[in-house]
């Protein structure tokens, strides 16, 4: 009952979405309108599961003393920082269980969830994906050896996206006279991008809607159910 | 042992140059002047072709980590949409987004110091389920968005008393770092209900999008990364935070090439020095 009841939901549920899409019409538009609402319901749901089972694995690894569990702690902590001040005075125009906290925001200027969330997360977020451009300088640096045709056809590309995409590049070709202009690095750069770019990705697209229609009516069919979790 | 040093002071003095190269632009700018391309020019055609009053919707579905190269855009597109006399619903398929939106519309509100809240833009906060959610508005907007981030129900916001569908808007504008972002509006909104779809993303993600940007117009036109933030904001006559970071991101590029130069000169040598 536990297996078999989670397959059967999937299996109408499923199957109710497909119909629906050929039979636009009662009482399939209607069920699937019952559906979206659920669904919309339930992922609000899955973000407080998500929260907890955040909370639960980091402090499971806090307890055991696993290697980098002061990393765990400091999530842990920031976590509950933002939670408590989000829940006691709220964020933007949304008030907290204190309601605006409008001498906390005389004294820092924002809420104190905004405060943290404009001068602690947003700069860090950011310095942190920042931090790519260094790996891929040195990356570029180590990894970009032409070493047969293919590496070479590669690079010969990537020059001409990079510098096409700066706007230095169209100065260094701004000389080519217009009846030439497909060869200023910019048009180069947009021709390479625009068709077989393109064309590799839709190959790319057409195969991953393959995969998942495939992957789909699998789960659907009751094939798939690793989705269920283990048997115990 | 002495070939790991050799790699990690190589590694190091990479990141100083780079970084040097990046901060002396930013102190310094150069000035470059940067080109429009067509993907900028079909965004831009889109916001001004699109007539005053009309109800627009900006969707924020990105974070803090890519705000550098798209929050720009937001920027320059809203400034755009609210010098059309755009009305802009503000919503987000992102948790953070809607901080995003709210740092966007604060910058652009110096330049439309008129703007009202509820009267030009609203914030209808965040939307979970994404391309479920968006699915719901080509059916019922009220049902997906029952009241603004404040509390005010929606049929009390003055303008979206029009509003009942996403057909009713003219257009919708998502600026995306990843799913749910363009593709899930292209799909739910563009493809079923006919709203034109547009947006930007960032210079990694935009090759996944161009084959959308096709006859069909599955989207108009597309800003991808910090180049075409730059050059919407050539097109609107503004010299935004895209302008001046263009000249540290153009600096940058060259060096990678310098960087991917020098390395194959050291591959050449080395292999040379094998053979001998």
């Amino acid at each position: 009952m536990k297996r078999n009841l989670p397959l059967f939901f999937a299996f109408f549920c499923g199957i109710l979405v497909i119909v629906s899409e050929f039979i636009p019409h009662r009482p399939f538009s209607m069920l699937i309108d019952t559906l979206q609402n659920w669904f919309m319901i339930i992922s609000g749901f899955a973000i407080i599961l998500g929260q907890i089972s955040l909370f639960q694995s980091n402090l499971s690894k806090i307890k055991q003393k696993e290697s980098g569990w002061i990393f765990y702690l400091a999530g842990l902590l920031s976590f509950c920082l933002m939670l408590i001040v989000g829940l006691l005075w709220g964020t933007q125009e949304t008030g907290g269980i204190f309601g605006h906290g409008l001498k906390l925001q005389a004294s820092l200027g924002a809420k104190p969830f905004d405060y943290l969330f404009d001068f602690a997360y947003m700069p860090l977020s950011a310095t942190m994906f920042s931090l790519l451009a260094f790996f891929i300088a040195s990356a570029a640096y180590r990894a970009f050896i032409i070493r047969s045709f293919e590496s070479n056809l590669l690079m010969i590309t990537a020059v001409i996206v990079i510098l096409g995409r700066t706007s230095f590049g169209g100065m260094l070709t701004a000389w080519v006279p217009e009846s030439y202009k497909f060869w200023q690095l910019p048009n180069l750069s947009d021709f390479i991008m625009e068709f077989p770019n393109s064309a590799a990705q839709r190959a790319i697209m057409i195969s991953a809607a393959l995969g998942i229609i495939g992957s789909s009516l699998r789960i659907i069919l009751g094939i798939e159910r690793s989705y269920l979790g283990s048997d115990k | 042992m002495s070939v790991v040093n050799s790699s990690q002071t190589e590694r190091r003095i990479v990141f100083l140059i780079l970084l040097v190269a990046v901060a002396l632009p930013l102190i310094f700018p150069i000035g470059w002047k940067t080109g429009v391309t067509n993907y900028t020019k079909m965004v831009w055609e889109l916001v001004e072709s699109t007539p005053d009053s009309s109800v627009v919707i900006f969707s924020f579905d990105y974070d803090p980590s890519t705000m550098t190269e798209l929050q720009p855009m937001a920027e320059a597109m809203l400034d755009h949409a609210f010098s059309r006399h755009q009305k802009v619903l503000v919503t987000a398929l992102w948790p953070q987004g809607m901080q995003m939106a709210d740092q966007a519309i604060k910058v652009v509100k110096a330049y439309h110091p008129d703007i009202t809240y509820g009267q030009d833009y609203v914030f209808m906060g965040y939307k979970v389920a994404g391309i479920v959610a968006i699915q719901a508005m080509g059916k019922d907007m009220e049902q997906v968005f029952p009241a603004d981030q404040s509390g005010t129900k929606y049929k009390d916001i003055p303008m979206l008393r029009e509003v009942k569908t996403l057909k009713d808007v003219a257009y919708v504008n998502s600026l995306s770092s990843g799913t749910p972002g363009i593709k899930e509006w292209v799909m739910a909104a563009r493809d079923v209900y006919h709203t034109p779809v547009t947006g930007g993303t960032t210079a990694v993600s935009a090759p996944g999008l161009i084959p959308y940007v096709n006859s069909q117009k599955q989207l108009y036109g597309l800003l991808g990364g910090l180049k075409a933030a730059s050059e919407y904001e050539t097109l609107i006559n503004r010299v935004g935070s895209a302008t001046v970071k263009m000249d540290a991101q153009s600096v940058a590029h060259l060096l990678i090439l310098l960087f991917i130069a020098a390395g194959n000169i050291k591959a050449l040598r080395a292999r040379k020095r094998r053979a001998s």
